[in-house]
């Protein structure tokens, strides 16, 4: 459990956002600003090259910071918020894709295909357990025992 | 007269490398000494024509010819000599001539260092980069032609992209070619050996020095890119997922798979069928990485379109080579023999599950990448896939990976002691957690998930070490017995845990951005700034003009506490010629840790607008990299992986340097 903690937390650090967020626009209210932040590092600058609203110096950008903090201000919840941007500018604004049929094998197939893998894993480990129980015969283990000792003799 | 030699070469090296291509295969399967002999000479016939192009390109950069197309859009007469020599790759078709150049010199090193390898298999295998080669010579030849002239020859060229005139461009994309490029030598052992139908423990001792070769340099380059997006961008990250980075990321994950199953193969003789498939795999990710990049269809779909001869062509030699393999994959790997049986407690498994967890996340890498453009293809839908969903997807599979490294480092090879494993892993595991506690204690109320993931970087440099010691202390031996058995121990066993010591590093780098401390703000002059440990403020801020552009300066003094640190100075650029502004960032070290500092404006007012960042332990994150990069380096000097490059094979088997196999 606290491994899977760990992975989840880890996450969060290798999300953790980088800025171009201009001095006056950040809000006096540092758990809005925390929210505002979280909240633009996801959402895609429409005018640049995989860039979030919170990496650029875009003017479009600046306009979607500044909307999203009066949003916030004005009570919104982050749901709300991403539901107006993506009304307004498609599911394209969003760079998490919200889980959809369209986005199904997104974000399904890297954990279906550990999961295969990790089952025929198992599965060939278990035929290979099975080959492995060939025991040595009488004979052959006779011989084993000659030829070690035949060893042993000429170490000595 | 130089620029049509080199023209005229290059068109030489497309025929010879057809040659190249279809004797020696057909030798091979005919078995004709004769013709398979030719491999040799033709992949030197060919590097030396390529290289002739190669020198008239540089050559033309290097006298400022503007007659020729090339020259006239990316260089400028002024520009320093180490930015006229390294102009030849800041452009697509210069590029493509230094893949392909890259290509031809591993085929000929290839060539080189094969006088031990059984004849048939030398022969495909130089077939096949012959064929790689052709595909690629003939791509440049008919869509990205370096040589063409231009008929108004213009007094002064264009200048080279402002954001790429720095010493990243001069070692950056070699570095990641060579890397790129070099696991098109295990493609074509791959395919060699399919077509030969044979495959074995020597196979694998062959490959996997080219293996090691090509994940040395794509390491390096990757780590080169990052620091240099890291410094260059001025947004302070060092990591973006950006579609190019992915297009690097993705044959790394890959073949850092595929070193590990060659070493399996090499010493168990187990995994075949799998290793054969990943060289096949990380050579495809390769190309796929070439298509993305050079294509620009990932960065818009438009620009495809804006240019599709070479998109399509570029597309169409993916094909050919990745469907190809894979067909060839499928026809033939049944009839392949598997060997070497383990349980799946053992090295052999650990190392199974390693390739299970870097191929998922390389599957997920790619997925991410591509899925926005094959989305809007089938339905027209148009989504953005981003940093969060690699970093949801990445993150948690590394880190079990990693959780799991020191158990399979130290299990032994056909069946483990998993209970035995686990007592002598008990003092890293111990001295893990203790780091993990101490750090949550003196970081009380900060970030929870920094701790834990130095507790995990700490766990993978203390099992490394763990394994070390293992192999040289022997209760109640000597001081000097447990040097001589350091000194003793293979190389290759230095190289492991030294790699894996430096993920471990790099691991406590990122895990430490957590404890990054940022600061924006407007100050005036000698207005006091806190950015973390260390307070700034303005000295004073003008203009100044310099070598190809003008820029505004802001320099501010760093104190901690009471004393002194020195000076930061960042400013905005315009270049002329191009009229691009760029943002130079300052960075100064402080021990491990950054900080830097990124000007957004210089206000009319005299004040200044601007963000600084204190990045504790952010050097780590490369030099992690670079210790890596070392720790393959160690191996690929090890007696064994020497003698598999050296001509003098047939001494190889009486090397049991390998104390503890």
């Amino acid at each position: 459990m606290r491994r899977l903690l760990g992975c989840v937390l880890l996450l969060i650090v290798a999300a953790t956002p980088l800025l171009a967020v201009e001095p006056d626009e950040i809000l006096k209210d540092p758990r809005l600003e925390e929210r505002a932040r979280t909240l633009s590092s996801e959402l895609r600058c429409l005018v640049c090259q995989n860039q979030s609203i919170d990496d650029s110096h875009a003017p479009l950008a600046r306009d979607l910071r500044v909307l999203v903090r009066q949003k916030l201000v004005s009570g919104d919840s982050d749901d709300t918020i991403r539901a107006f941007l993506v009304e307004r500018y498609g599911e394209f604004i969003l760079l998490k894709p919200r889980f959809s049929l369209d986005t199904l094998v997104l974000w399904m197939s890297p954990f279906a295909l550990l999961l295969l893998g990790g089952w025929m894993l198992l599965r060939t480990s278990r035929r290979s357990i099975l080959a492995k129980v060939e025991v040595l015969d009488s004979t052959e283990q006779a011989r084993l025992d000659e030829l070690l000792s035949a060893k042993e003799q000429t170490r000595s | 007269m130089m620029v049509e030699l080199g023209h005229f070469a290059l068109i030489m090296a497309f025929a010879t490398a057809l040659i190249q291509t279809i004797l020696p295969m057909w030798g091979a399967i005919a078995r004709d000494p004769g013709l398979a002999g030719m491999a040799r000479y033709s992949a030197f016939v060919t590097f030396a024509l390529v290289l002739i192009a190669y020198l008239a390109l540089t050559m033309a950069y290097i006298g400022s010819d503007f007659s020729v197309v090339n020259v006239a859009m990316n260089s400028h007469s002024t520009k320093p000599l180490m930015y006229k020599i390294s102009g030849v790759w800041s452009n697509h078709e210069g590029s493509m001539l230094l893949w392909v150049m890259i290509l031809v010199l591993f085929a000929a090193l290839v060539a080189l260092r094969g006088g031990g390898m059984p004849e048939r298999l030398l022969a495909s295998v130089l077939s096949v980069q012959g064929a790689i080669a052709g595909a690629f010579l003939l791509f440049i030849l008919l869509t990205s032609n370096p040589f063409l002239r231009l008929a108004d020859v213009p007094m002064e060229g264009q200048g080279l992209n402002p954001i790429l005139e720095d010493p990243g461009l001069a070692i950056h994309p070699p570095l990641l070619y060579l890397g790129y490029v070099g696991f098109s030598v295990a493609f074509s052992f791959a395919v060699g050996a399919l077509v030969h139908g044979r495959i074995d423990a020597v196979w694998a001792r062959f490959v996997r020095p080219w293996t090691l070769l090509a994940w040395i340099f794509l390491t390096l380059g990757i780590a080169m890119g990052s620091y240099w997006a890291y410094y260059e961008l001025g947004w302070g990250g060092w990591w973006f997922w950006d579609p190019v980075e992915n297009a690097s990321l993705m044959p790394w994950l890959m073949g850092t798979a595929l070193l590990h199953s060659t070493i399996v193969m090499e010493k168990r003789d187990a995994l075949k069928v799998w290793t054969i498939l990943l060289s096949i795999l990380t050579f495809s990710l390769s190309l796929l990485g070439t298509f993305l990049v050079r294509s620009g269809v990932i960065t818009s779909v438009h620009s495809f379109a804006s240019d599709p001869a070479r998109g399509v062509f570029i597309l169409g030699i993916l094909t050919l080579f990745i469907g190809g393999g894979l067909s060839l994959f499928a026809w033939r790997a049944p009839s392949l023999k598997q060997g070497g049986l383990f349980a799946p407690v053992s090295r052999e498994g650990a190392l199974v599950v390693n390739n299970l967890f870097l191929a998922t996340s390389a599957v997920a890498v790619l997925v991410g990448t591509l899925y926005p453009l094959v989305l809007e293809t089938i339905n027209g839908s148009k989504i953005s896939v981003g940093a969060p969903y690699f970093n949801l997807t990445t993150v948690p599979l590394f880190v079990c990976l990693l959780v799991l490294v020191p158990f399979g480092q130290s299990l032994a090879w056909k069946r483990g002691d998993l209970m035995g494993v686990g007592q002598r892993l008990l003092a890293a595991f111990g001295i893990a957690l203790l780091a993990m506690m101490a750090t949550f204690a003196l970081t009380r109320g900060g970030p929870v998930a920094a701790p834990l993931g130095l507790g995990l970087g700490v766990w993978l440099i203390a099992g490394s070490a763990t394994d070390i010691i293992n192999r040289c202390y022997r209760r109640g031996s000597s001081l000097s017995a447990i040097f001589e058995r350091a000194f003793g121990l293979p190389r290759s066993a230095w190289g492991t845990a030294l790699a894996h010591a430096g993920m471990g590093i790099t691991v406590i780098g990122i895990s430490a951005t957590a404890w990054g401390v940022e600061s924006l703000a407007v100050v005036g002059k000698h207005e006091p700034l806190s950015v973390g440990p260390y307070t700034v403020s303005l000295e004073q801020a003008f203009k100044r003009k310099g070598e190809g552009f003008r820029e505004d300066v802001a320099q501010f003094s760093v104190m901690e506490g009471a004393s002194a640190r020195g000076l930061i100075e960042t400013s905005k650029r315009i270049h002329t010629g191009r009229e691009m502004p760029t943002t130079e960032a300052g960075i100064v070290t402080y021990g491990l840790g950054q900080l830097y500092a990124s000007v957004n404006e210089i206000l009319p007012d005299g004040r200044v607008s601007i963000r600084f960042y204190w990045k504790p332990l952010v050097t780590l994150i490369w030099g992690g990299a670079l210790i890596m990069a070392l720790g393959g380096a160690i191996s690929l000097a090890d007696r064994r992986v020497r003698i598999a490059l050296s001509t003098k094979t047939k001494r190889a088997s009486s090397s049991n340097a390998e104390a503890k196999a």
